[in-house]
């Protein structure tokens, strides 16, 4: 009896020996020397502007940025399905941010997802994505964000339940869902669609939201840009089963990447405002190539039935939106009449899902400080679920010609409980 | 006929549901407190309170409005009894034509109601959807902080 358990003891012992060993070294990273701050000088002007560019299509600072605070300190708290992560401080200051990590410490973060430390990231940074960025352009980004003014800010912890709390569980995630491999460009395809698959898919990683996610959180790789969930918004899909109700084209793709408005396809909302208050600010031939890629998976035909002229059948809401939306929304409307596009075209009343025609209504538009842009004023306090429920319907009957959405009262719930951008 | 809750009074209104609500405070119950801007919501002149909330009243039809309890600027204070908001405007001389005052007055009334103790960017956040064509807003700000510290003493 006992040697038997002692020999059980062994093998196991055997068995799981070389598994701990493999385990230990996959799950143990080294810390990476610090280094001086290097100095501004040391940065072209030429790569510093490159980084810039790569840093706002990348939309560092959406995350890396509280509101009211200094551009890439970090701070704000980044609502995933699983807790509260804290966007770090990506400023070159020393104690509280990256003024002493080394190049090679900022490319494994970007490339591999692992601090200066050696402590595991959550995918929450998308790591994922910037692994395929190219060295030129992993240099540009660390030198942009070098020359930034060094902020101290300390960051509140995140708050996730236990077994993710422990960085070292993020070792197993990677070995499920993380696959670092360089870029490749589709020999197929024109240089500016590879242009734009590269920028959208290694540094936008516009996938993080417009791709579905499983149950840990890993992007389903087999349903690319077939829409997902952030932030209580749909990132609508941006493939065949895109809802617009006119096809894109690159031209309109580009400004409404560039102005967060479309008049054939409506206005940014939610968490794409961001976005396109970054992409403003990069050169246009960027945008273009990004939109080149995405029109080209797009639908080429109308793939919603045209919107019937009036439908009387949903009476409900019409005293509402003839008293809350007419002003703007009617057809023969200032805005409209300016150019505004119809609710007809709007691929959020011709959404398979109501959720962003709630989210909008409920939240508005944010005013584009500066600058002239889409906005829309917020109707949280003045509608009450059912109220907010008989408005979704009839605008979806009478400016749609999709079938009529299934779940608005549910979705109204959900939204108003959960909240939103 | 809907019947309206302004100010702690029922009012019972003959206009259409899909009427805004300034429309009916001006024009039918000569409460003329909350002003026409825009009538787009984005200009803040018309704010009301509904159920404790800033809201645009140029944009709320009164068929949202019946159970609900609407307050006006003429429901805050008199010109001889002034609320500790009114008050803090006139202090801080936070108006130059005044045509937006009621309006920020209210959003302020809302703001206070729920955070007694704003920070400085809790107040422009929150006082955002108001304008002031004359450039009144730094002493706005300061009249709504001025209008926190003197309710926060009122109720020691």
């Amino acid at each position: 009896m006992t040697l038997r358990i002692r020999l059980a003891g062994i093998v196991a012992i055997v068995i799981a020996l070389p598994v701990m060993v493999s385990c230990a070294a996959l799950v143990w990273q080294p810390a990476m020397p610090p280094v001086t701050p290097p100095k501004a000088a040391q940065f072209s002007p030429e790569v510093i502007a490159r980084g810039a560019e790569m840093a706002a299509i990348g939309d560092c600072a959406v995350c890396h940025t509280a509101s009211h605070a200094q551009p890439y300190a970090g701070g704000r708290r980044i609502p995933t399905p699983f807790g509260l992560i804290t966007a770090t401080n990506i400023t070159p200051d020393v104690e509280s941010g990256v003024g002493n990590w080394s190049e090679a410490a900022f490319r494994r973060a970007m490339r591999d997802g692992v601090d200066d430390q050696g402590r595991f990231l959550y995918p929450a940074m998308p790591y994922p994505h910037f692994t395929q960025a190219t060295d030129q352009d992993i240099t540009a980004l660390y030198a942009f964000l070098m020359t930034r003014q060094p902020v101290h800010a300390e960051m509140p912890p995140n708050e996730l339940p236990l077994p993710l709390k422990l960085r070292p569980v993020m070792a197993g995630w990677n070995l499920l869902f993380f696959k670092a491999q360089p870029w490749r460009d589709d020999p197929k395809q024109s240089a500016e669609w590879n242009r734009g698959a590269y920028l959208a898919t290694a540094i936008g990683h516009c996938a993080a939201c417009h791709t579905p996610i499983n149950a840990l959180g890993g992007e389903v790789s087999s349903k690319p840009y077939a829409g997902g969930e952030v932030e209580g918004w749909d990132a609508p899909a941006l493939q065949a089963a895109s809802s617009a109700a006119k096809p894109w084209t690159v031209e309109e793709l580009t400004d409404y990447l560039r102005t967060g408005l479309s008049d054939q396809h409506g206005a940014a909302g939610g968490p794409m405002v961001d976005v396109t208050r970054e992409l403003a600010t990069v050169p246009e031939q960027d945008v273009r190539a990004i939109a080149t890629y995405f029109v080209s998976q797009m639908p080429k035909s109308p793939t919603v039935p045209p919107a019937p002229k009036e439908n009387e059948s949903v009476a409900a809401g019409s005293a509402v939106f003839a008293g809350a939306c007419a002003g703007c929304h009617a057809p023969n409307a200032p805005m409209v009449q300016r150019g505004a596009p119809s609710l007809a075209l709007s691929s959020v009343v011709n959404a398979p899902s109501p959720r962003d025609a709630i989210q909008t209504i409920l939240h508005g538009l944010p005013w584009r400080e500066g600058k002239t842009g889409p906005y829309m004023p917020p109707f949280e306090a003045v509608l009450n679920n059912q109220q907010l429920t008989d408005l979704v319907r009839y605008i979806r009957a009478r400016f749609s010609g999709g079938p009529a959405w299934a779940d608005v009262e549910a979705q109204t719930q959900n939204a108003r409980q959960n909240g939103g951008t | 006929m809907i019947t309206l809750s302004i100010n702690g009074h029922n009012h019972d209104v003959t206009a259409e549901p899909d009427t805004p609500l300034l429309y009916v405070l001006r024009d039918d119950l000569q409460m003329n407190g909350a002003k026409y801007g825009c009538g787009l919501g984005q200009c803040g002149a018309c704010t009301v309170m509904i159920d404790g909330h800033a809201a645009f009243s140029c944009l709320t039809p009164i068929a949202l409005l019946p159970g609900r309890a609407i307050k006006t600027i003429e429901g805050l204070g008199t010109a001889t009894s002034l609320n500790p908001v009114q008050r803090a405007f006139i202090e801080e001389q936070a108006a130059q034509c005044g045509y937006c005052t009621a309006g920020m007055v209210m959003r302020a009334q809302a703001l206070l109601e729920h955070n007694p103790n704003p920070d400085d960017n809790t107040i422009r956040d929150a006082m955002m959807p108001n304008l002031c064509r004359c450039g009144t807003h730094t002493r706005v700000l300061k009249a709504v902080k001025r209008a926190a510290q003197s309710m926060n003493r009122a109720s020691l």
